[in-house]
């Protein structure tokens, strides 16, 4: 257990979208010392009574085996599934990039915007804000390239993740 | 943010409305709750009132919500049912949070209902407001705001399921006022589906019979068994029993497992761990087959990971899936119900091919009877009628003088060394006599725990063996004793310190007692007058059984100050960052502890 290598993991969980329901989540993560490298959380039914939660974590399989089984400890949680243990899935995130720059950095942004298929969303004289979506490896090089052309801020959402193929969260 | 309890609306309407707080009566009885263990105040006002005009539920008046709360533990521990708490708002909900967390961490099935202010003025910091459901939120198994009327009864009877149900715990409902005081449908439990359908009862079969294998080829077995064995029922304890003796294989429990296998019998090794016996622990060490039964692997019990009963083969049975390859990695993990699982190992076990290794198990129990010899929890009383007491003389006379009784005893303690020294030489032999806090570790647990088993038992013989230091912690439940006559019997073991803090500076600290002299005490002869108790003290050899049976038949409350050697160690004893091969046996060893590391030191 000692010499295991210390990964991330996407983390899919149900849970009934109730008060309190997502501190539940984020405490355990405290309490017990876990990392949370990103979190995603929305309703999923028609009703909105269940919401979803992606969690990016890192840790060695067994701390993420524990985080797992914690997880499903908890009563408002209906299923939990380790989608990188899992199998092939689909991870994706969005991001909002603001550049301002002129002259030939804001030219040079807008060209590699065009080449990372992100879309400018709003347009000023002196500024764009591009929307993404991808990787958080294809985010993070975007946001890379874009720092020395002006880039002032950065929204991102979080992972979102579901398995590849017929399978569903329901019946891992 | 809605919430998902409430039944279908087909269900709701064939229910009658109710004030609040009589819904909330209404399902504690239909709960089959017999006691609740409260204080009142300003938020919880029309539950009391509630209270007054019934006569299903009889209600314990404490002297402090944390007492409240470990009065309801004992209850729960000694009765297998759920113990019940009531608590007002604010300050009534925070004092209860110690109690939750000892609860939580000793698996304790509670149902804590608290008030707070009306749901409109949540979020101003009105007059005894506190985010309760926030502040409990870690220690508690599940808690609930009950926001909507409909949602009350639902809420408390899923309550009641999830504090039962798979690992059970303490679930705290809090109740604004005016949803106690408003009117609410009753819902019946029937028509209420917990969320409880996660909870693995039965075994795995395959793997169950790959444990009884290797079982089966063990020529050093051991059954290390913990508190899920008393908190799977009694019917667990039975079949342990049988297994024990079908297989031949010796048994050592932790702390909360005591009571679970009877004491008395030969086949049990005594308690494991920091303070558990020479045999227990080097039979843990040497063992090659480990069979955890409902235990968690705690670090009061392994010492040293990394040289944790090693090279065994380890099987890990308990119903709380998260437990298994938590502390210590093991070969066959196995979720469910204890219980079943031993009575399905039992199956497995008389199934062919019989056990090979039968003939083997002569040299194991040779090895483990020369251990035993060495008699580890031996001490030195100089035997002068004026002679000091020993703590470990007053502590096993206690228990021989009350056994002698021939009544049904319940025993509560505080924490500390006269803890450890009460686990070591009181032998229960039945489950749920034992009450103590183990995980937690929470001074002042003793004498409110002794309310409430008392109270669940009225014709037992309950006692609390006690520390001074810890019981002046929750001192203030003489008054609980003294109103509702409870016959406890609490005996101080008075070492004028903290005594385990003590031990640990002498042994980690070059004997730098630092702020561990219990100064200026009480005259508990006086204190225990005062409130309407019999006070006894002993100082002398020869006046101690007569004091404790002069105790033992008194027909009322009695607290007993027994002055005992202020200097005494606690053995065996494994320090921290040790294996179990490394333990000390006695005082001539103490001067190891000089040796310990700073590693070591940085464990508690």
């Amino acid at each position: 257990m000692q010499h295991e290598i210390s990964g991330s993991a996407v983390i899919s969980l149900l849970v009934d979208n109730e008060s309190g329901a997502l501190a539940r989540i984020v405490e355990l993560f405290s309490g017990r010392g876990y990392n949370i490298q990103s979190l995603t959380v929305a309703p999923v039914d028609e009703i909105g009574a269940i919401s979803r939660v992606n969690i990016v974590t890192t840790g060695t399989p067994s701390a993420i085996g524990q985080v797992k089984v914690q997880i499903e400890r908890l009563v408002p949680v209906s299923r939990v599934v380790n989608l990188s243990a899992q199998g092939p899935h689909v991870a994706r995130e969005m991001a909002l990039v603001k550049v301002v720059s002129s002259g030939e950095p804001r030219t040079e942004a807008l060209r590699i915007a065009e080449a990372f298929r992100a879309r400018a969303v709003d347009t000023t004289a002196t500024s764009f804000v591009f929307e993404l979506t991808g990787s958080t490896d294809k985010l993070d090089s975007f946001i890379e390239l874009m720092r020395p052309l002006g880039l002032v801020e950065v929204s991102r959402t979080g992972v979102a993740s579901i398995c590849r193929g017929p399978q569903t969260i329901q019946n891992f | 943010m809605t919430t998902t309890i409430a039944p279908a609306p087909s269900a709701a309407q064939a229910t009658v409305t109710l004030p609040g707080a009589e819904v909330l009566l209404r399902a504690l009885v239909e709960q089959g709750v017999e006691v609740i263990f409260g204080y009142p105040g300003g938020a919880v006002l029309p539950i009391y009132d509630a209270l007054f005009r019934q006569n299903h539920i009889r209600h314990i008046l404490v002297r402090h919500e944390q007492a409240a709360v470990h009065a309801a533990e004992a209850y729960a521990r000694s009765t297998g049912k759920v113990g019940v708490v009531l608590v007002t708002s604010g300050p009534g909900a925070t004092n209860a949070v110690t109690g939750l967390l000892d609860a939580m961490m000793d698996s304790i099935p509670l149902v804590c209902l608290s008030g707070q202010v009306p749901t409109a003025l949540i979020g101003n910091d009105a007059f005894q407001e506190a985010d309760t459901t926030g502040i409990t939120r870690p220690v508690t198994k599940y808690n609930y705001l009950v926001r909507r009327p409909e949602d009350l009864a639902p809420a408390v009877h899923e309550a009641f399921a999830i504090a039962r149900s798979g690992r059970p715990g303490p679930v705290l409902v809090d109740l604004p006022k005016n949803i106690t005081v408003g009117d609410a449908p009753y819902i019946s439990a029937q028509a209420v589906t917990p969320r409880t359908g996660k909870i693995r009862t039965t075994p795995d079969r395959a793997a169950v019979s790959r444990a009884v294998a290797a079982m089966k080829a063990a020529r050093r077995p051991l059954f290390y068994i913990g508190g899920g064995v008393i908190n799977s029922g009694p019917q667990a304890s039975e079949a342990l029993r049988k297994l024990a003796k079908l297989t031949g294989f010796p048994v050592t429990s932790t702390l909360m497992g005591l009571g679970a296998y009877p004491a008395t019998d030969s086949q049990f090794l005594g308690m494991l761990g920091m303070h558990g016996t020479y045999e227990a622990n080097l039979a843990t060490h040497g063992c090659d087959v480990l069979v955890a039964l409902g235990s968690r692997f705690d670090d009061r019990v392994t010492g040293r990971v990394n040289a944790f009963s090693p090279g065994s083969f380890k099987i890990h049975v308990d119903i709380d899936p998260s437990q298994i390859n938590k502390i210590v990695h093991v070969d066959e993990g196995i979720v469910g119900d204890v219980g079943e699982t031993i009575a399905m190992m039992i199956e497995e076990w008389l199934k062919p091919p019989a056990y090979a290794h039968a003939a083997d198990l002569t040299a194991w129990w040779a090895q483990i009877e020369g251990w035993r010899a060495l008699d580890c929890l031996r001490f030195k009383q100089d035997q002068a009628p004026d002679a000091v007491i020993k703590p470990q003389q007053a502590i096993s006379r206690i228990f021989e003088l009350g056994r002698q009784t021939g009544r049904d005893m319940y025993v509560s303690t505080e924490v500390g060394q006269h803890q450890m020294w009460a686990a070591q030489f009181f032998k229960f032999d039945k489950p749920n006599r034992w009450l103590t806090s183990g995980g937690l570790g929470t001074m002042g647990y003793g004498l409110p725990a002794a309310v409430g088993a008392q109270v669940a038992h009225p014709d037992a013989l309950v006692m609390d063996i006690a520390g001074e230091a810890s019981t002046l912690m929750n001192i203030q439940e003489l008054g609980t004793i003294a109103q509702y006559r409870l016959p406890v019997k609490i005996f101080i073991i008075n070492n004028h310190y903290m005594g385990m803090v003590r031990q640990w500076q002498e042994l980690l600290h070059g004997s730098r007692y630092s702020e561990s002299y219990s100064d200026a005490l009480p005259d508990f002869v006086k204190l225990a007058e005062s409130f309407h108790a019999r006070g006894l003290r002993v100082t002398r050899l020869d006046q101690l059984d007569d004091t404790i049976r002069e105790a033992l038949a008194h027909d009322g409350p009695v607290m007993v100050d027994i002055c005992v050697a202020e200097g005494e160690n606690c053995f065996p004893m494994i320090p921290s960052g040790a294996a179990h091969n490394e333990m000390i046996l006695g005082p001539e060893q103490e001067d190891s502890g000089a040796q310990i590391s700073q590693e070591g030191q940085m464990l508690v």
